[in-house]
């Protein structure tokens, strides 16, 4: 395996951790509204991720720092190409962040419904936005033979794109409501199950739609043949698991269920664009790849070194604050946000 | 506008304002460290109501610092694709860097640290702080050694018409690093410092409650500040010296050193005409520029016309001149404030070693609004570095001009600087409200059920 190979396989494994992480983080913040009815739940939901969502939101961060670092022609063609879609993620993000810290420093209920209403729409956006961006990498935007994306704003939002920007919602949601129903107790335990399993045959659904409508908008069915690897089952597999130990109240086999969807989904997408990053409509010999949009070996060497000291010690003290943090959420609790 | 203003202008304000918020986060996470740290040794509890109340208001503070940082780790490839393109192969690597082993680190522990106070250890809660402060640092670190890339390219080779790195450690050694790191570090004890004192001297000229935290409070943020800011004056002026060797137009626009001269004199008040390159006014000491540069009352100082005649030769045709007025101007309200600064403090410590913390209202005024001067420190600081290095986006090898991205419209940028300018603008104003209300609050808070 040379080092392109490796930093593209590092890179996907930062997107999983991040879709996995944050994708909880966002299905909660945009079940919010719906599932809480007073000012206590609304903190009890908040608080189930307040010691997670900020650390969990830098796995994007490095996942951002290491396509610039490893190839810095994908971070500079996507990143400006989708200027638009990216800053209106960043104003989401701005909000979301600083609500999660502003929210509960003042008794007045409109300051507190207005970073609610902050929180639900700064996770809203970034769900949707990340399942349109990826559905564009594996389908392609206008790319030219300079690197260039020469599309607009629009051309991002074409049905596949949205049809994935709905799925990856839905998908955040229902490991957001599995997150919570793992993460509360009583009546908000119950209440974000109910949620789960009323937006699972739907999610369901949209997943179906999205691998047939890729079949005909993507060549990643052609890419991969006949037989497409072991990610893609599994994920199908684990989808339908996550309804069946939902309807028996197994909540935290659920939660591993929905983990591994997003998680074998981000890899099947992956797998797909492989040795691709970006893939050209105009010609398949401009779409960006591991080898054209990169940085120099010795670049990957120094940056290979540090990555694999640094990924598993990061691994560790995060796992180790979900084993602090292990309980539930509830009225009992210290609710610091 | 065309897109290059707006793009410049984009960085400026998401810049200065992120920058707003970093300080205070590096200067005060070791601040509340140091705090928690006595309360773990002494047991003594004003250590742990001090604890809380800087920690509150650091948190308030420190999200605003995160939220714009994305922009900032986001906008090289957004707004400088080329410039992306150009240097990602050095450039990135530090960004990279830095979200692994800072980022990861003070988010994680700052998460553990606002809801681990009955979960933890007391050690164990007091470490993670450490290692909030010690990310923040870090963060800072990483970041100053991609800057200083642009300030002085090391460790590259020119290649495949992009630099591409040679040298990974002579970008950790680069000697601009090492002067301009150690400024910020120092500037953020300044801030935090100025923050400390100035809240403190508030309570304390009311007399209300917790009165024995502030007194001690502005003891401790006394001491910070005078290590803080006797080091920045120190750093910074041997970082000015180093700058006269490496570039040396960025410190001839900020004497507004028109034509070379030896020994130089030094300006302290200069109107002047930018376009004919001429004083209109200015009163100025003789060779104290030369002392300044060199320590010795003789040495050339090479003058702006020189200067740009040399770099034309060196790179062709073109305008090598930064803006002289703004790179003058804020040169001189940074150091000014620092040591406006300076004198704040040493009143300061007079009272405190006169045992005498009661202050009249004027020097109260003057201690409680010195908040501002590290602000205005910090900011104009990094104006002038930025903005005396142009034409440069990297000194001598890449310019401003050749970076921004070729496909993104200027009526892309006017919005995105248009909705960042008023979403920053409206969250200057809640966390100003929510600091402020915090501040004057106490120890208590301001209500039992909020926290």
């Amino acid at each position: 395996m040379d080092l392109n190979t490796l930093w593209f396989i590092l890179i996907s494994v930062l997107f999983i951790g991040f879709f996995f992480l944050e994708g909880f983080d966002y299905g909660v913040g945009i079940l919010l509204p719906f599932i809480a009815r007073n000012d206590r739940d609304r903190r009890i939901v908040i608080n189930t991720i307040g010691t997670f969502w900020d650390g969990n939101e830098v796995w994007l961060l490095t996942a951002g720092g290491a396509m610039f670092a490893a190839f810095p022609h994908w971070y500079a063609t996507m990143f400006s190409g989708f200027y638009l879609a990216l800053v209106l993620m960043l104003l989401a993000l701005i909000v979301r962040g600083v609500a999660f810290e502003f929210r509960s420093k003042d008794k007045d209920p409109r300051w507190r419904a207005l970073w609610d209403w902050m929180l639900f729409t700064g996770s809203l956006i970034p769900a949707i936005l990340w399942g349109v961006a990826m559905a564009n990498l594996i389908r392609g935007v206008p790319i030219d033979a300079d690197k260039h994306y020469v599309g607009s704003f629009l051309d991002l939002l074409n049905p596949y794109a949205l049809v994935g920007g709905l799925t990856a919602l839905s998908l955040f949601v229902l490991h957001g409501a599995v997150y919570l129903n793992l993460k509360t107790t009583e009546s908000l335990r119950e209440k974000s199950r109910r949620i789960a399993l009323k937006i699972w045959p739907a999610t369901t659904i949209l997943v179906i739609v999205f691998v047939i409508f890729g079949y005909f908008a993507t060549d990643i069915f052609s890419r991969l043949g006949v037989n497409p690897g072991i990610s893609p089952i599994i994920a199908g597999i684990a989808l339908l698991l996550t309804g069946w130990l939902l309807r028996i109240d197994r909540g935290g086999w659920a939660f591993t269920m929905t983990g591994l969807t997003i998680a074998f989904a981000t890899i099947t997408i992956f797998t797909g664009l492989y040795p691709r990053l970006m893939v050209s409509s105009l010609s398949e010999a401009w779409s960006l790849t591991i080898y054209n949009a990169s940085s120099t070996d010795y670049t990957l060497g120094v940056m290979s070194i540090i990555a694999l000291i640094f990924v598993p010690v990061v691994v560790i003290y995060q796992g180790w604050t979900y084993w602090v943090f292990k309980k539930r959420v509830s009225g009992s609790s210290e609710l610091e946000y | 506008m065309d897109v290059l203003m707006l793009s410049r202008l984009q960085f400026a304000v998401t810049t200065v304002y992120h920058f707003f918020f970093v300080p205070l986060t590096l200067g005060l996470s070791i601040m509340v460290a140091i705090m928690e740290t006595m309360y773990v040794r002494t047991g003594d509890e004003r250590y742990k109501r001090m604890t809380k109340f800087w920690g509150k208001l650091f948190l308030i503070n420190f999200a605003m610092g995160v939220v714009t940082g994305i922009v900032q780790e986001f906008q090289f490839g957004m707004n400088w694709s080329e410039y992306a393109r150009f240097v990602g192969d050095v450039f990135g690597a530090p960004l990279a860097i830095e979200a692994l082993l800072a980022f990861f680190l003070e988010s994680t522990f700052l998460g553990i640290w606002i809801f681990g106070w009955k979960r933890l250890s007391k050690k164990m809660h007091a470490a993670s702080m450490w290692l909030v402060a010690i990310g923040s640092n870090l963060s800072a670190l990483w970041i100053l050694i991609a800057n200083s890339f642009m300030q002085q390219p090391v460790g590259y080779v020119l290649n495949n018409g992009r630099a591409e790195m040679a040298d990974f450690l002579a970008l950790l050694t680069n000697g601009h690093v090492w002067v301009q790191f150690p400024h910020v570090f120092f500037s953020g004890i300044c801030t935090a410092a100025f923050f400390i004192i100035g809240i403190s001297v508030w309570h304390i000229v009311r007399k209300g409650k917790d009165l024995d935290i502030f007194r001690l409070s502005f003891r401790y943020g006394v001491v910070y500040g005078l290590i803080g800011t006797v080091m920045v004056i120190l750093v910074g002026h041997n970082q000015a010296q180093y700058m006269f060797r490496i570039q040396p137009m960025k410190m001839a626009a900020a004497e507004a050193l028109w034509e070379t001269e030896d020994p130089a004199a030094m300006s302290l008040f200069t109107i002047g005409d930018e376009k004919n390159r001429e004083d209109i006014f200015a009163i100025r000491v003789p060779a104290l520029l030369s002392i300044l540069a060199y320590n010795s009352p003789a040495g050339e100082v090479r003058g702006i016309n020189d200067l740009q005649r040399d770099y034309e030769q060196r790179f062709g045709a073109g305008d090598y001149v930064p803006p002289v007025a703004i790179s003058y101007w804020t040169f001189r309200i940074m150091i000014g404030a620092g040591f406006v600064m300076l004198i704040l403090l040493i009143y300061a410590f007079y009272r405190i070693l006169k045992n005498r913390l009661d202050f009249h209202p004027g020097p109260a005024f003057f201690m409680i609004w010195g908040i501002l001067l590290p602000y205005l420190a910090n900011s104009t600081g990094w104006i002038f570095t930025e903005v005396a290095r142009q034409p440069w986006i990297v000194f001598g090898l890449f310019k401003t001009a050749d970076a921004v991205s070729p496909t993104v419209t200027s009526g892309e940028v006017a919005f995105s600087l248009i909705a960042f300018t008023l979403l920053y603008g409206a969250l200057m104003v809640a966390d100003i409200y929510l600091l402020r209300k915090y501040a004057m609050a106490g120890s208590a808070g301001p209500d039992q059920e909020a926290h």
